[in-house]
């Protein structure tokens, strides 16, 4: 087994040993946020072989546990989920390994993430699913491998959801890229539902956004920069879910971005289709007026959009029309990022270790979500939507729990992430709160002290 | 009298103060530009480089020019391709060129943007040959010199800059720059051809010709770029010709004084006539004149030269 890893800020990931059994251990003084058991309490949550044992107002009597972890003034949580990540493995290690990336993940207190299938070979077939899913046995955090939509990514022929799906695949997706051929997604959606898995959609008409490289807006016109419209994410937002509403599958649209994609949803939503939705945390508190300066590092795709779709994004979340936050971490090495010049710069930034800052400094301090709320966009819906049954504190799950310090300050250096890439839109960012501890299946993966 | 800017990257945010002593420089070079001998010291022991990553024949030339007549050691640099491309990336080419202990670069690049990028990654000064569709300000600079040279005034005078405003950074740094001079600016082109969200520029914008050069001081063409018409921009040249090329019918309408202006080089019968482009409101020629003064001007107040 290897040995931890630390950084200068007190963190430290433990490499999990499953050979060793796990230990038992009560959290007291906590409070406990599981949406899924309608439960906000000051609770005991006992861990026995890797599960929840119980969780209680009084330590159980009939339990002596070899620890006991103090968690007052902080939360405990279901492990959070993020839905929407690219691992880079296999074929770009150098910028992000699952090793490598499962270690950002626990330190931003996940202990799930759903890996986009975009690498190299692209995930779909069944042996490609399946190495994703052993590298993740022995990694700090779960992996829910997502597949292609369309061999190689394509847009020409369905890849074999079956296979992928007996595999271990709980969704499938040509992110970074729509389906053109609206013939063929509705094949796919159709295909999908056998099933029971959600088709995540990357909604962009490419016709309108080819060449581009920022948010087609007042910002654009000022830098020259070729813009990428809203409605080529919107056009295509609208498209599937008129072929989810007519093919009767289910999808969850990846990243929104903008005010008309949040219209949509919600008026899809009123209508009874089977849609779910996500946005990431920089859609969440920046604009296009961040690339004034033609920053890298605030580049990525959907691009940032205008202040008023920042605004719009943010009452989706507070009214229930986007189910989940997600950080879609897309990490680039300096040389397709900082070294060259805008229109050259890869799309994309790393999320995993600023996510919870950003969601509890941006949205829970500022009462826009309540504690829960945010547990259940960062932990059960994404479990839902992806059907893992996780996402729950319930008797006898796998302990998987993340323990948050909702107060502790703390300021973004990407020198000290567990991420091999730095390419992240909100360096220097003073956030509030972060995640002090991530348990996977009863074993303790990381630890954060208050420095 | 010195800049307040360190580099000259566009005229966005760039003073009417700044504008003037280019200006008024500019003014002096082109005195000694009409000597016998044009050469002065100013700039002697420095040394630019001419980072050309697109082709330009005329901007280089003006530009090589107007360091020689400084007495400063040009040294070029072209690349066809993206950095990217040769497997070179920008940051790196730029320190490399760097660490021959040079003084300034000027440089056009089809990325907007670039020329920010370079200050970010060496001390030396940055001048901006065109950048994309961002800017090309000492264009916009020589343009506003010329103006002021037939008309004796910025201040008030009405400007329309007609063709594809969308990917001109002719348009944009005039914008700018004919802002800060309390010029009265239209752009206009057809509206495939103008930016869907104008209001990210100080000036208005319309698709009508006629009410862009009514009562219009100066007219400027920009040049169309034929291969617009495969992108679907614009149906026919007959058809652009019609309706946004300036012949002598619409010459007609004009102030008789009107100052006809054009960046270069001209398509000859598509976006101006070739008997407006030679006629007597022309000053297309004199632009290019005051090319190698603007530069002169700009490199000589940023290049830290000595007054003779």
């Amino acid at each position: 087994m290897s040995e931890p890893v630390t950084r200068e800020n007190g963190q430290t990931i433990f490499p999990i040993d499953r050979s060793a059994p796990a230990p038992s251990f009560i959290i007291i003084n906590g409070r406990v946020i599981d949406p899924a058991n309608d439960t906000d309490d000051f609770l005991c949550v006992a861990v026995e072989n890797g599960r929840i044992r119980s969780v209680t107002t009084h330590p159980p009597s009939n339990f002596s546990p070899e620890k006991t972890i103090d968690a007052k003034g902080k939360w405990v949580v279901p492990g959070l989920f993020d839905m929407h990540v690219h691992l880079r493995e296999p074929g770009r290690e150098d910028r992000e390994t699952i090793e490598t990336g499962t270690r950002a993940a626990s330190a931003g207190g996940f202990t799930a993430v759903a890996c986009m299938p975009n690498t190299t070979p692209a995930l779909d077939e069944e042996s490609k699913i399946r190495y994703v899913i052993q590298r993740g046995d022995e990694s700090t955090c779960r992996i829910f491998p997502i597949g292609c939509i369309t061999k190689n990514l394509d847009g020409q022929e369905l890849s074999p959801m079956g296979e992928m799906v007996r595999a271990g695949a709980r969704g499938v997706s040509d992110d970074g890229k729509s389906v053109r051929k609206s013939s063929l997604m509705r094949n796919a959606l159709n295909y999908a539902k056998s099933f029971g898995i959600p088709v995540m959609c990357h909604c962009e008409d490419h016709d309108l956004s080819e060449g581009g490289h920022m948010n087609e807006g007042q910002v654009s016109t000022r830098l020259g920069v070729r813009g990428i419209p809203s409605i080529s994410e919107e056009i295509c937002v609208a498209r599937d879910i008129m072929l989810a509403e007519y093919t009767g599958a289910r999808i969850h649209i990846c990243h929104v971005s903008t005010a008309g994609s949040v219209q949509i949803i919600r008026e899809a939503k009123k209508r009874g289709v089977r849609v779910t939705a996500e946005t990431c945390p920089h859609y969440i508190i920046l604009s296009d007026e961040s690339l004034l300066t033609y920053d890298t590092h605030k580049k990525m795709n959907p691009p940032l959009r205008t202040a008023r779709d920042r605004t719009a994004v943010v009452a989706g979340l507070a009214d229930g029309t986007i189910d989940v936050i997600a950080s879609d971490h897309a990490p680039h090495v300096s040389e397709d990022k900082k070294d060259v010049e805008f229109d050259a710069a890869s799309f994309g930034v790393i999320g995993l270790e600023t996510m919870l800052g950003v969601v509890l400094t941006y949205l829970v301090h500022k009462d826009i979500l309540l504690p829960v709320d945010m547990v259940e966009k960062m932990s059960l819906t994404p479990h839902k939507v992806l059907g893992t049954g996780g996402g729950t504190l319930s008797k006898g799950k796998p302990a998987d729990i993340t323990i948050i310090d909702p107060d502790a300050p703390w300021t973004v250096d990407s020198r000290r992430f567990f991420s091999k890439s730095r390419n992240t839109a909100f360096e220097g960012l003073s956030l509030t709160g972060f995640a002090c501890t991530t348990i996977l299946d009863g074993r303790v993966v990381f630890e954060r002290s208050r420095r | 009298m010195a800049l307040s800017i360190q580099h000259l990257l566009g005229l966005e945010g760039v003073s009417k103060e700044d504008i003037i002593l280019i200006l008024d420089t500019a003014d002096g070079f082109y005195s000694i530009l009409q000597r016998a001998i044009k050469q002065v010291p100013t700039l002697r022991g420095k040394t630019v480089v001419n980072l050309f990553y697109e082709t330009s024949t005329r901007t280089r030339l003006s530009f090589e020019l107007a360091e020689k007549r400084l007495s400063a050691n040009p040294i070029g640099f072209t690349a066809q391709q993206s950095s990217v491309k040769k497997g070179e990336n920008l940051r790196d080419t730029i320190r490399n060129i760097e660490a021959m202990k040079i003084d300034m670069v000027v440089v056009r690049h089809s990325s907007p943007g670039v020329p920010l990028f370079l200050t970010q990654v060496t001390d030396a000064v940055i001048v901006n040959a065109g950048d994309g569709s961002h800017e090309h300000p000492t264009q916009a600079l020589l343009d506003m010199m010329t103006i002021r040279q037939k008309l004796g005034r910025l201040a008030g005078l009405k400007v329309a800059i007609v063709g594809d405003i969308l990917h001109s950074r002719v348009a944009r740094s005039n914008a700018w720059g004919m802002s800060a001079m309390g010029m009265d600016v239209t752009l206009c082109g057809p509206p495939t051809m103008l930016p869907q969200h104008p209001e990210g520029l100080p000036v208005k914008t319309t698709d009508n010709i006629d009410q862009a050069i009514q009562g219009a001081d100066v007219v400027m063409l920009l040049r169309l770029q034929l291969e617009r018409q495969g992108a679907g921009l614009f149906p026919s040249i007959r058809e652009y010709r019609e309706r946004y090329g300036l012949d002598l019918d619409k010459v007609a309408k004009l102030k008789p004084d009107v100052v006809i202006m054009h960046p270069g080089p001209i398509n000859r019968g598509i976006e101006l006539a070739s008997n407006v482009a030679d006629g007597p409101r022309s000053v297309i020629l004199d632009q290019v004149t005051n090319g190698v003064a603007v530069r002169m001007a700009v490199l000589y107040l940023l290049g830290g030269g000595v007054e003779e």
